[in-house]
């Protein structure tokens, strides 16, 4: 496996409270690359490496950005997603923690790119204890010019504001985050209109994640193609994941794509606790997919995940072993659905409770043919007819596992 | 017409003060209600947001205070009930769920240790235990999160009874 630092390059090499700290390690050096440079090339860049979203949802980020430099409107918002609410998921809070600047920087590239003029950052509630670290390195931006008006001489203005949830996994959703930015309860809405022509505010919006975001300065600088000479296909340049469930050494990882999940696993996160066998690996949190032991050897990449039945997702990597059944760790994952489910629709607010009431009827033995018919039944009415992504998601889960351990889902219920 | 819809409620000056510092933090803006109410809520050593407080931001930040009620329940980490001192929260995701000391076990300790169940306050309201999802500490579990703080790696009984006495 290749020992690759370039998402974490700044890692531990700056002191995250000052501004002059940063530049003295070429902060800021992207920023002033990028704004002579024509947009478009910024953006054809990143779709050159074809970086993928890395929210979850695996939009081409290059593509988003001509997008939405190409919308109509002089009050363009740029919107950094660090709600990071799916379950084992916690690779943002590395970037926000060790490298605040650099997220701060990519935002000010991007905005020069889409044509912002305000940029949001949407930070979960769970990490306020960030708060002040963020709100600080904004303070210093805009004393030194980086943020403000007539940034770097170059007539363009952008400053961000910080917004912080409180709570609610749906809130990640983008039109969820939007209304919470608007100051409401984030309750999703339909789409159209989408965010890109109408997002907060009725503004057009363009919304990325805190890692995607964080590669551009990083790429923009990357004169060796050190990030192109990463990966393969469609999967080029390096991912963060985050492991944890039964591992010795959970915590967060840069990857050059193509590293396989049994290095992931064994060499980077220490394998599995007491030298227990596998039982399963969600991939891309609670709303992700599963697997069993067999998709060890394969290679970490869009591609092969997809062929063996699950995602990358939001990078997450829980490991389960042999201790925990199936049955009991889909009960686990539902019940995060059951609680995290904004309750809005029909489809997700039911479908969740009454797969929560067969699963647990399963566990005592007494489901019947039926309830496993019906359960497989609204998963996929779930998927079909939720409104937001979370209620089309909710199910990955379960139907992977369904087509991964066919022999749970025996009537009268399970070992 | 905000007026009509607003109750008045006397708050102590000293109270008022405390709400005016944060809302002036935030510029007075409402689209930060979720962040001011996250705060406002530890200005009360129950960690909620009572009525009349709701009603005095209402009107402060010229909201309807119907749009409050609908954030402070909505969001998890809000409440509109009195708590206790220290909530203690167990996370209830898979990742905490399977390890070391689980959730189950988590909470067995704690029932035990504080003599409640889960959702009960002990009776000097100074702790609550509570379930919650996921709060982004995976990689540290055990752990508990107490009003905003992960305390991690709590793999003995005797680590957990030492946070407890700790907190005071
Ligand atoms: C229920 C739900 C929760 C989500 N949570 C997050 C999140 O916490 N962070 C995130 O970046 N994207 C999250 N997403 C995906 C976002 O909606 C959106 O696709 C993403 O932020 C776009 O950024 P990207 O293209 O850079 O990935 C979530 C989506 C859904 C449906
Ligand atoms: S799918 Fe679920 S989370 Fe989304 S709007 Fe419907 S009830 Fe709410
Ligand atoms: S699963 Fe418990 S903090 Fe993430």
């Amino acid at each position: 496996m290749r020992d690759i630092k370039f998402l974490t390059k700044n890692f531990g090499k700056y002191d995250t409270s000052s501004i002059d700290s940063y530049l003295s390690i070429g902060g800021f050096d992207a920023l002033k690359k990028a704004v002579t440079m024509e947009p478009t090339a910024i953006s054809d860049l990143i779709a050159s490496v074809k970086v993928k979203g890395r929210g979850g949802a695996e939009y081409d980020m290059g593509r988003k950005w001509s997008q939405a430099r190409d919308v109509k409107g002089d009050n363009k918002l740029l919107i950094c997603n660090a709600d990071e609410g799916e379950t084992t998921t916690f690779k943002d809070r590395e970037l926000i923690k060790n490298d605040p600047f650099n997220l701060l920087e990519a935002m000010i590239i991007g905005a020069y790119v889409v044509g912002a003029v305000e940029g949001f950052i949407y930070m979960r509630g769970e990490y306020a204890c960030y708060r002040p670290l963020l709100l600080d390195a904004m303070r210093q931006c805009r004393e030194k010019g980086f943020l403000g008006k007539n940034i770097l001489g170059k007539g363009f203005d952008f400053d961000i504001k910080l917004y912080s949830g409180a709570g609610a996994y749906v809130c990640g959703e983008g039109t969820a985050l939007i209304r919470s930015i608007e100051g409401k309860a984030g309750r999703p809405r339909m789409k159209p209109p989408f965010i890109k022509v109408s997002g907060a505010f009725a503004r057009p919006t363009c919304l990325n994640n805190v890692e995607s975001f964080s590669i551009v300065p990083h790429l923009l600088l990357d004169e060796k193609g050190e990030y192109a000479s990463c990966g393969s296909g469609n999967s080029i340049g390096t991912k963060m994941v985050s492991v944890a469930g039964n591992v010795n050494r959970p915590g967060v990882f840069e990857i050059p794509f193509g590293t396989t999940v049994r290095e992931i696993i064994y060499d980077l996160a220490g394998g599995v606790q007491h030298n227990h066998g596998i039982r399963l690996i969600q991939f891309g949190g609670a709303s992700g997919k599963i697997a069993d032991a067999s998709i060890l050897d394969t290679p970490y990449t869009y591609e092969a995940l997809r062929g063996a039945g699950v995602m990358v997702g939001s990078g997450g990597i829980l490991v389960i072993d042999e201790r925990t059944s199936v049955l009991d760790f889909l009960r686990m994952n539902q019940d995060f659905f059951s609680e995290e489910s904004c309750g809005q629709c029909t489809p997700c607010r039911e479908g969740n409770l009454h797969i929560k009431i067969i699963l647990d009827k399963m566990a005592e033995g007494k489901a019947t043919e039926e309830d496993l018919r019906v359960m497989e039944k609204i998963a996929r009415v779930m998927s079909m007819s939720s409104l937001c992504g979370l209620g089309e998601t909710a199910q990955n889960t379960l139907m992977s596992a369904m087509r991964v351990f066919p022999e749970v889902f025996q009537a009268g219920g399970a070992r | 017409m905000l007026a009509a819809m607003t109750k008045e409620y006397p708050l102590s000056q000293e109270l008022r003060e405390k709400i005016d510092r944060i809302l002036d933090a935030h510029e007075r803006d409402y689209t930060q209600i979720v962040n001011i109410l996250m705060e406002v809520q530890d200005l009360n050593e129950k960690h909620y947001v009572p009525e009349p407080v709701a009603y005095y931001l209402a009107k402060k930040l010229e909201i309807p205070v119907a749009r409050i009620f609908d954030c402070i329940t909505f969001y998890g980490q809000l409440s509109e009930k009195p708590r206790a001192k220290y909530p203690i929260q167990v996370c209830n995701s898979p990742s905490c769920r399977v390890n070391a000391v689980n959730t189950v076990q988590m909470l067995e300790i704690l029932e035990d240790l504080l003599d409640i169940k889960l959702g009960e306050t002990t009776y000097d309201g100074r702790f609550t235990i509570e379930t919650t999802s996921c709060y982004g500490a995976c990689d540290r579990a055990p752990a508990v999160r107490i009003n905003g703080k992960v305390y991690d790696h709590l793999d003995s009984r005797e680590k957990i009874e030492a946070l407890l006495r700790s907190l005071q």
